[in-house]
């Protein structure tokens, strides 16, 4: 075990997989000899060298173009997209000729692709650097979306991704890379795509969260115990697509009760389509509307007022209120 | 006066041509090497073509075929093209690029499923190196790009050609392209079929650019300019392009100079922003009849081989519709199962609704 924080799992998941598959590439704009602008690629060229690791020109839709072309042959592209706000240009790309491929195929070719892009807010970023962009991709059929909330799921989801024959939008946020240092095993190993963990247990009600919003709940539900009593428990997603609708209903089979929480936008992503299929799978076991704690349905903010359009824990604390006085 | 070259300076380019209107040679110097019996087979495949596309237009109005994007005119340039690379050469084509497929492999019942809207269209058998049709602009030229780096890496004397048309080439993803080919020197050959319009737009209202083939100047690639109604000069340029590739000196555009004699797809009226007068013009440039005359003077073809090949493709035509009309129907449980390697549980869920 070595204590990792998550941009160094996440570069470990890549060295581990860099060295177990000659077919693993890793590429995109200062990936290479600088190791990334966060350095999440950094000593990989080094170690593996340029033929495996490399820079590419400043264009987001050739950077994935160039992987779905590779895919086709067998290569196995780990890409980097910058910054999330860049994914606009190579969509076609991602979302269409990459998701599609297989199926368009008959399943003749495939798109064994990790699309890798920071994002997440807090840190007080230049515009287009941190919105939450998952919604578009969970709307998207043929592509797995992933958002990691820690070391150790981030270098079994990204090794889980790249083995993945089918394409993978990998979102990792910005907040988490530098936060803080696990326990995470030097050697491979794996965690299951579509796969959800309870990472605090509860039974009055549950909150459902992913990525930044993980921490963001499991401080609202220490509180609420602190301060009211109330056991919340807590459930990570790691996956958007496959979503983990078991580990959800079984929750709420338990607690009743539920909210959703995400730090994008409120109209439609995650959200509304995990409260969309409790309707369909677990509606019998509610005792309350499940709510939403979410941004409000404006373009991401200006820097300065960025800590107060985030969802905070205080605002977790309100809804969760809501829906056990409901 | 010493003139400062602070600006670039852009000489025109004159189009590589072998044959004249009349099927004469007039560069000998750059005739390829090609057997009479590759000659031959070229005619035979540009004829085969032509009837096809009739065939096939005929089919569409029957409603026996879907969407369809007529090829006449084009014969040389996506036959020439074709028939310069090898099997292991990979094809990334547009939409209209149906012949070059079928010509490096595709069965002819396939592309027909494709036109029909059926997934076994895009099935490409295992020995066959193409693409599915690429309906996004552009998106293809990205994919040979991707394909020539991917046979770089491997070390592999391998080049992808990837087709656009005119229009294609005011798309970002055509110059994103071009310049990563440039920037990793990759075994790419770049063909723009310059036929003159996209749908209704002339050539004109894309660029005020010389000619396509200047674009490669932005990209750092070589660049030429072919006649696209001689199918000798399409053969050359994308044959030296091929030999450039596989000899690791990077990537080439082509552009081909070239005419649909048809419209651009079965919804559209040329009427509205054509004159007969330039389609008149055009005809005279029939690449069939200009190869057909180079031939018929070397005694390699006559009037009966193209009134033979007219029936044969007929007849195939024909065998592969009622191939394709007979194909098994597809279902939504196997398009659910084809979307992924493991069909994930919320896509095995909505199956229930269509068993």
């Amino acid at each position: 075990m070595a204590q990792m924080n998550m941009k160094e799992a996440i570069r470990d998941a890549m060295r581990v997989e860099l060295k177990k598959d000659p077919n693993v590439l890793v590429f995109g704009e200062d990936v290479g000899k600088v190791g990334g602008v966060f350095r999440a690629t950094e000593g990989l060229q080094g170690e593996f060298g340029e033929d495996r690791v490399f820079d590419t020109p400043l264009a987001e839709s050739a950077i994935a173009g160039l992987a779905v072309g590779m895919g086709i042959q067998g290569f196995r592209p780990v890409a980097e997209i910058q910054f999330v706000g860049f994914i606009y240009e190579a969509l076609d790309q991602m979302f269409v000729q990459a998701a599609r491929m297989r199926y368009r195929s008959g399943g003749r070719y495939n798109s064994p692709i990790v699309f890798r892009t920071p994002f997440g807010g807090g840190v007080k970023a230049a515009e287009l650097h941190t919105d939450s962009l998952e919604g578009l991709a969970i709307q998207t059929p043929g592509i797995k979306v992933i958002v990691p909330s820690n070391p150790y799921d981030a270098k079994g989801l990204l090794i889980s991704a790249i083995r993945d024959n089918d394409p993978v939008f990998f979102m990792e946020h910005l907040n988490l890379y530098h936060a803080f240092r696990a326990d995470v095993p030097e050697e491979d190993y794996t965690v299951p795509i579509g796969k959800a963990n309870i990472v605090r247990e509860g039974s009055d009600v549950t909150i459902i969260a992913y990525g930044m919003m993980v921490h963001s709940a499991v401080k609202a539900a220490d509180e609420l115990e602190k301060t009211k009593g109330i056991k919340a428990e807590v459930i990570d997603l790691r996956t958007l697509l496959p979503l983990d609708i078991d580990t959800i209903v079984a929750s709420i089979q338990k607690t009743n009760r539920a909210i959703v929480v995400q730090e994008a936008q409120k109209t439609s992503g995650a959200a509304a389509e995990i409260i969309a299929q409790i309707n369909e799978k677990a509606i019998l076991h509610l005792e309350a509307p499940v709510l939403r704690v979410a941004g409000p349905d404006t373009v991401y903010p200006f820097a300065q007022i960025e800590d107060a359009w985030l969802p905070s824990p205080a605002r977790i604390i309100t809804a969760v209120n809501k829906v056990l006085e409901f | 006066m010493t003139k400062v070259p602070y600006e670039v300076q852009t000489e025109p380019v004159t189009p590589l041509s072998i044959l004249s209107p009349e099927g004469e040679i007039i560069n000998p110097d750059l005739m390829p090497e090609l057997s009479d019996d590759q000659l031959k087979e070229i005619m035979y495949r540009m004829v085969f073509t032509r009837t096809w596309d009739e065939r096939a237009v005929n089919l569409g109005r029957q409603g026996r075929l879907g969407f369809y994007a007529p090829v006449s005119g084009q014969e040389a340039s996506m036959v020439g093209s074709e028939y310069a690379l090898k099997k292991e050469d990979f094809v990334c084509p547009g939409y209209r690029d149906m012949p070059q497929l079928v010509w490096h492999g595709l069965p002819l019942y396939q592309a027909f499923l494709y036109s029909r809207g059926h997934q076994h269209g895009g099935q490409i058998p295992e020995d066959v190196n193409v693409l599915m049709p690429q309906i996004i602009i552009g998106a293809q030229i990205l994919h040979a790009t991707g394909l020539g780096m991917a046979f770089k890496k491997r070390g592999e004397k391998r080049v992808a050609i990837t087709y656009t048309g005119d229009g294609g080439s005011s798309e970002g993803d055509f110059y994103e392209g071009l310049n990563f080919a440039g920037v990793f020197k990759l075994p790419v050959i770049y063909a723009v079929q310059n036929n003159g319009y996209a749908i209704t737009t002339p050539f004109a209202k894309q660029t005020a650019a010389p000619s396509i083939a200047h674009k490669a100047i932005a990209a750092g690639i070589k660049g030429v300019q072919v006649d696209g109604m001689d199918v000798l000069a399409v053969y050359k340029a994308v044959a030296d392009a091929a030999e450039r590739g596989r000899n690791g000196e990077g990537a080439t555009l082509i552009e081909i100079l070239t005419y649909r004699f048809r419209p651009h797809s079965m919804a559209d009226d040329t009427t509205k922003y054509r004159t007969k007068d330039e389609e008149a013009e055009w005809a005279l440039k029939d690449p069939l009849v200009r190869f057909g005359k180079f031939l018929e003077a070397k005694g390699l073809w006559s009037e009966e081989d193209s009134a033979r090949v007219k029936e044969e493709a007929k007849a195939t035509v024909n065998e592969h519709i009622k191939k394709a009309e007979a194909t098994e129907k597809m279902t939504v449980v196997g398009l659910i199962d084809s979307m992924f390697e493991t069909t994930p549980q919320h896509l095995e869920e909505q199956k229930a609704d269509f068993e």
